[in-house]
């Protein structure tokens, strides 16, 4: 299942500078790896190693914001991660 | 080449290369522009590896290396993290301090993260490891203590030493939580605070002495004596000479409208009984600047029985800088460079070992370290 996703600023270094790139997977956790698997460091980032989203980041499926890295991205569906208000 | 300072701000790394005689300084950066930036070390070693320790207010904690003088930076591939599962949940916030082991290690480093934990590289930097008889060691969570026992932006694992004789012998320092001795890399640990205060906790009903739960700023081992130690504590200035266990507080000796709080403390490259200090004031609720807003050094020549006043080139009033842990570092020349960052984002040098200062550079973010190095 391809996703669209759409990265912040934050993490463009990642993706060589693309706003927006593919991923597979049917869950936010497997896009999340495969990003990882794609721009290897990826998942730390956004993750920790606890498997809880980091502070400043906002994950949205559509435009419902999830928490839960098992929520479902359904087919066709946008994730677009964010980063929140932070930093000064 | 010549000298190089590594400059870690809260937005990024900047690297400043002297002229062979050290009177200018070129400027380059900055890299990680955004990014808060913790510790950036040259390997001694190899001169050539470069590791920064970095986060961006968004992301996760992570380290960078270089093998081309900070041009470019590679991420590695397994930054220091807690394992999956960890019973008490710890993720790594921000990794704070980066030491390479000694010349006998070659590409072995040590990490120190908020929350306090101990990583080991054994690769150059590219992958860390949790140091398991630190961070699972079943007295690890009385010795780190509770959020009350932390510095604001979370508790500091700082000050890894590893002896320059012999690799098995590792020194670690916690804010809050003492100093701790390990004498087989890192297996099993042991406090060493006897003689050091915690004016921030009440005297024990036994009339004994706390064991850990201190709160050192900076520790340091000199390079040549190896037996001596010093330490800025939140609570003084002391010198340990091993195998003895009883930190002695040198800082009595300071001037008492001074008094003895700091962050940083820095060693003579060659003389054991030359050290440096920069006071702050700590009286009330602790402001954590110069005192009266005169910045100064101030140098011990004879153990610490003694300290002398060093403010030659400094601004004379209304400087109310602080210089953090990590922003206080000396060259190995002669004689002795001496280098500060400050919150101001200002650098600073002395290349008279502190008879006079110059500022090198004016309007970088805050500083939060500053090491110096020798690349090839």
């Amino acid at each position: 299942m391809s996703v669209r996703v759409v990265v912040p600023g934050q993490l463009r270094g990642y993706t060589r500078g693309r706003p927006e790139v593919q991923a597979e997977g049917a869950t936010v956790d497997a896009v999340l790896w495969d990003l990882d698997r794609q721009f290897p460091g990826f998942r730390f980032r956004v993750i920790d190693e606890q498997d809880r989203v980091r502070r400043h980041i906002l994950l949205f499926v559509g435009e419902e914001r999830r928490e839960d890295l098992h929520s479902p991205v359904p087919d066709g569906a946008a994730l677009q991660l964010v980063g929140a208000l932070s930093g000064g | 080449m010549p000298l190089q300072l590594y400059l870690s701000t809260r937005k990024g790394v900047w690297i400043a290369t002297a002229s062979s005689d050290r009177k200018s300084w070129h400027l380059r950066g900055p890299s990680f522009l955004g990014t808060q930036c913790h510790h950036t070390v040259l390997d001694p070693r190899d001169r050539r590896t470069l590791l920064c320790a970095s986060r961006q207010w968004h992301l996760g904690p992570t380290v960078f290396r270089s093998e081309d003088n900070g041009e470019t930076w590679k991420e590695a591939e397994r930054p220091p993290r807690f394992p999956k599962g960890d019973a008490r949940e710890r993720a790594v916030d921000h990794v704070f301090w980066l030491t390479p082991s000694n010349a006998g290690e070659p590409g072995v480093w040590y990490a120190g993260t908020s929350p306090k934990g101990l990583f080991r590289s054994d690769d150059g930097g590219r992958t860390w490891d949790p140091v398991a008889g630190f961070n699972d060691h079943p007295e690890q969570h009385n010795w780190v203590g509770s959020d009350k026992d932390q510095t604001p932006d979370g508790g500091k694992l700082h000050s890894i030493l590893v002896d320059p004789a012999d690799a098995s012998r590792l020194y670690l320092a916690m804010s809050g939580g003492g100093i701790f001795e390990s004498r087989d890399r890192g297996g099993a640990w042991k406090p060493l605070n006897l003689g050091v205060a915690m004016d921030f906790a009440p005297p024990k009903d036994d009339g004994s002495e706390y064991l850990y739960g201190h709160d050192p700023h900076c520790v340091v081992q000199h390079p040549a004596r190896t037996d001596r130690f010093w330490q800025q504590n939140h609570c003084g200035i002391y010198r340990l000479d091993r195998p003895g266990e009883r930190w002695e507080r040198v800082g009595r000796n300071m001037p008492k409208d001074i008094g003895d709080v700091g962050f940083g403390i820095v060693v003579h490259p060659r003389d054991p009984d030359t050290a440096w200090v920069l006071p702050m004031d700590g009286t009330e609720n602790w402001p954590r600047t110069a005192p009266g807003g005169r910045p100064a050094l101030y140098v011990t020549r004879d153990g610490g029985q003694s300290w002398r006043r060093l403010d030659q080139g400094f601004p004379r009033e209304q400087a109310w800088w602080t210089v953090k842990r990590q922003a206080l570092c000396a060259d190995a020349c002669d004689p002795v460079g001496l280098y500060l960052g400050n919150t101001n984002g200002e650098v600073w040098m002395s290349d008279d070992e502190g008879d006079s200062f110059r500022c090198l550079f004016r309007h970088l973010p805050q500083v939060y370290a500053v090491t110096v190095g020798e690349p090839q």
